[in-house]
């Protein structure tokens, strides 16, 4: 049983892990990245520690150090799958985590990833979602099309400018509400088979989402009827306030990289206030703590890898998110200080695959357990179940009564 | 004059759920699931249990309408593709994976990373049955909308394909090293570079995906226009044939044939594979009843009504299905009674005068014609029967094989692997065990090279829109 003292955990799952040398580990397993195996192995040992979710990430471009351009780099993994198609092959093979892979708000349809999600949501009996994710600059001139949209000039550090930024994070949240209102676009008891009127569906039950939008416009309704959770899990990563409101008003849980306590309430507070005046402030909303692990038994031990990693990949490791070197105790602790500053769950970035994910399964979870602080067995066969999210009415079944 | 005997061919199968369409009679009380998983589990398994080539799905992106409302009589809603694929490569070994998949409102970057991880995530066993449609009707469920001119259809698949074989291409095949010691995680720091100039894509940059198993996915077709016939010829590894008779599909299959041999491709590179349906009983008698039974369910006065429709484009609601045949003739300009179904492109007008004599001819009711018009090739008869002319239909080169779907969701395949795969097997002509580990291995055609430019280049195309 799940508690208000319990906190919920997720793996982000990536390559061979989020150090730019974890390949080269002994323990790595750097030639079978593309494999059905692989993937299937991992996230049976993140379920073995009773976990909430994995994501996967993916992008639509090949990796790169450069957001701008392709870095032509030898040294890191390069190459990746499909993360809506490695998610769903391995829901067949597990029973309890939720699956949550990365896909793309800029240059995909909306009806696409609503109809993938809701399928991924039916192999997986109830355990999907989808980390909704921008597209960065590399990947536009892999779909020719986009040149259509009108976009404002770059600043003159080449990023893009707030004007840019804006409309993308506002085209995804467009992009999110159709996705949304596709996976309500039939009713739960939309399909009556009455053979007797021979009728499969009550045509009454499916509804038009007719969204006319800036950038698109969606009729609908679906075509894979409503998914078993009803609305999938919706997460977001963001590092400033744009994209914090992004998540607030759209997704179902919100990664954030505070920097220490103090930040972590800051943007907590931040989040919330979003919440509140996206009309959202009765809805459970988590914000979970980004955090990149690096595990020993030792702090020493835990260094000692860093160091050695380090200089494989000949720099400093450096994240977007805090990057945590030491035991699975200490991780405990800082997990359950953020926890005070308002986080309710994490989302931990193994440095190296498998040993950091063995190492979250191994020793943290039994760390935080001792201190109540973790379940003792799944409680809920769904993934909004584990994270306390309740089965949400249908949006039209409500209009329409 | 003795002819040396021809080497027995092996017959290709494939499965297909039955989906949204009049042929799956979802009234039937052991009908099951169409959207829960383990439908899709349980013919997939059951069709490697009967040692099938492959499965496929198929793909519409809009649900089809009558008058401007939604369809309700027929099946309903389906899953997305290719999560379904994916899942499917985790509880099969063998089988190979096929999808419908949209050329028109996808873009070749995403969907050839989609088919090669497909490919990795399931040791090589992808497929793609290309299609493009170009109706406005599905294009508001799009960015685009309906954009695609009529003429640019074919110009938009052929781009589409080639852009992807360029992608697929685009890593070599010793590109990841891997090299802990040497710190070389690949070998070419320009690996999934590509560009691509066209008319429909303009798009350069890196690829993300690895070259998979198989090189390239399986690459199947439909349509038998000349257009659609030379895109086969040139491009495909299989065409869907439309043809239910030896005398029709005999001269498509030669022809197909000397279209591959006169680009330069070996006898038998692409495969010809005709959809089909079975009926089976303890004697023949048996058997043509249940079909009779079958039928019925299938085509209700009402599916009749609005079948003819399609043809027609009139409302016929108003006319009795035991009665003769609507006395007014089809209205082709009028606003589209039936939205998002595969459209005939026959000359309604002629189609009608040809229904009229068969009808006249053979004292069909509006429902008898349509039942005969609408039906699909259905083998029916005792187990040996059926294996017989399933065999001989492939032997004498009406086809490669048969993709068979049921009546029945999802259990409807159990009998046909249970009775007629045997038989199949104990003449020689349905494998025993699987040989090799791709889908390229099952059908016995062989993986590209890497770097192979594509024979033909950007093919002129007519691909109809999915038999759904």
């Amino acid at each position: 049983m799940t508690t208000a003292r319990h906190l919920h955990l997720a793996v982000a799952l990536d390559g061979a892990g989020w150090h730019p040398a974890a390949w080269r580990e002994p323990t790595a397993r750097p030639e079978e990245l593309l494999t059905a195996r692989y993937w299937a192995d991992l996230v049976a040992t993140a379920e073995s520690g009773l976990l909430d979710f994995v994501t996967f990430e993916d992008a639509l471009a090949l990796q790169s150090t450069d957001l701008n351009r392709h870095d032509d780099r030898v040294d890191q993994v390069r190459g990746r799958l499909d993360a809506v198609l490695i998610a769903s092959r391995v829901a067949p093979l597990t029973h309890h985590i939720g699956l949550v892979p990365t896909a793309t708000t800029t240059h995909t349809e909306p009806f696409h990833v609503s109809k993938a999600i809701a399928t991924l949501d039916f192999v997986s009996e109830g355990r999907a979602g989808w980390r909704a994710q921008l597209s960065k600059p590399l990947e536009n001139p892999h779909f020719g099309r986009r040149r259509v949209l009108p976009l404002p000039e770059p600043g003159p550090d080449g990023l893009p400018s707030p004007d840019e930024i804006a409309d993308a994070f506002a085209e995804a949240e467009d992009f999110v509400t159709v996705v949304r209102r596709l996976w309500d676009s039939w009713e739960d008891d939309a399909e009556i088979r009455d053979a007797a009127t021979e009728r499969f569906v009550d045509r009454d039950k499916l509804h038009y989402v007719d969204f006319v939008g800036r950038w698109f416009s969606v009729r609908g309704p679906s075509i894979v009827p409503r998914p078993p959770q009803g609305q999938p899990l919706v997460t977001a990563l963001g590092h400033a306030s744009v994209p914090y409101r992004f998540g607030a008003r759209s997704a179902d849980v919100v990664h954030v990289t505070p920097r220490d306590a103090d930040h972590a309430r800051a943007v907590v507070g931040e989040i919330r206030a979003a919440q509140q005046a996206a009309g959202r402030g009765e809805e459970t909303v988590h914000v979970f703590g980004d955090l990149v692990v690096l595990l020993g038994a030792t702090q020493a031990a835990a260094e000692d890898r860093r160091a050695r990693l380090d200089g494989l990949a000949g720099a400093e490791f450096t994240s977007d998110a805090p990057i945590v070197t030491g035991t699975a105790a200490q991780l405990a602790d800082r997990l359950l200080e953020l926890r005070e500053a308002g986080l309710t769950g994490f989302r931990l970035r193994p440095a190296a695959l498998p040993d950091d994910l063995d190492a979250v399964v191994r020793d943290l979870v039994p760390e935080l357990r001792r201190r109540d602080a973790f379940r003792a067995a799944y409680e809920a066969d769904t993934l909004r179940g584990l994270l306390g999210l309740g089965r949400p009415a249908n949006r039209y079944a409500a209009a329409r009564s | 004059m003795s002819t040396p005997a021809k080497p027995r061919k092996q017959v290709i199968l494939g499965a297909y759920v039955g989906g949204v369409n009049h042929h799956t009679i979802w009234s039937d009380p052991a009908a099951g699931s169409q959207i829960a998983f383990s439908t899709f589990r349980h013919v997939a398994t059951t069709a490697e249990r009967g040692r099938f080539d492959f499965f496929f799905l198929a793909e519409g992106l809009a649900l089809r309408e009558r008058q401007g409302r939604i369809f309700d009589q027929d099946i309903v809603g389906r899953p997305d593709t290719l999560p379904v694929l994916a899942a499917l490569a985790a509880v099969t070994e063998h089988l190979g994976l096929v999808g419908t998949l949209n050329a028109t409102f996808n873009e070749p970057y995403e969907l050839a990373r989609q088919l090669a991880s497909l490919d990795h995530l399931s040791g090589g066993r992808a497929g793609w049955n290309v299609v493009t449609s170009f109706d406005a009707f599905t294009g508001r469920n799009f960015r685009r909308g309906g954009f695609l001119a009529r003429e640019q259809r074919y110009e938009r698949a052929g781009e589409f394909l080639a852009a992807a074989r360029q992608l697929w291409d685009s890593w070599p095949a010793d590109a990841i090293a891997a090299d802990r010691d040497g710190g070389a995680f690949l070998r070419h720091p320009d690996a999934g570079s590509f560009a691509f100039s066209g008319e429909q894509f303009d798009i350069q940059g890196r690829f993300t995906t690895p070259r998979g198993p198989q090189g390239h996915p399986v690459i199947l077709q439909a349509g038998v226009s000349p257009q659609g016939r030379d895109f086969a010829a040139a491009g495909a590894d299989a065409i869907f044939s439309p043809y239910r008779t030896l005398a029709e599909a005999q001269p498509f299959y030669r022809d197909i044939q000397a279209r591959a041999t006169r680009l330069g491709r070996p006898p038998g590179s692409v495969k010809v594979l005709p959809s089909a349906s079975f009926v089976l009983g303890d004697t023949e008698a048996e058997a043509v009843e249940r079909h009779r039974d079958i039928a019925r369910r299938q085509v209700t006065g009402q599916t009749a009504q609005i079948l003819l429709e399609s043809v027609w484009n009139r409302d016929l609601s108003g006319y009795d299905p035991d009665g003769p045949l609507p006395d007014i003739d089809p209205d082709p300009a009028g606003p589209r009674v039936i939205q998002g179904r595969a459209v005939l492109h026959q000359d309604p007008f002629a189609t009608v005068a040809e229904w009229r004599e068969l009808a006249a001819a053979r004292g069909y009711s509006l429902r008898d014609l349509a039942i005969h018009v609408f039906g699909r090739t259905e083998f029916v008869g005792t187990p040996a029967q059926v294996a017989d002319r399933i065999d001989a239909f492939v032997q004498q080169d009406g086809s490669d094989g048969f993709i068979l779907g049921s009546h029945l969701v999802p259990s409807g395949l159990d009998e046909f692997v249970d009775t007629v795969v045997p038989l199949l097997q104990e003449r020689g002509s349905l494998r025993a065990e699987y040989e090799g580990h791709t889908l390229r291995d099952n059908l016995g055609i062989p993986t590209p090279a890497a770097h192979t430019p594509v024979a033909g280049g950007p093919a002129q195309i007519w691909l109809s829109p999915p038999s759904t």
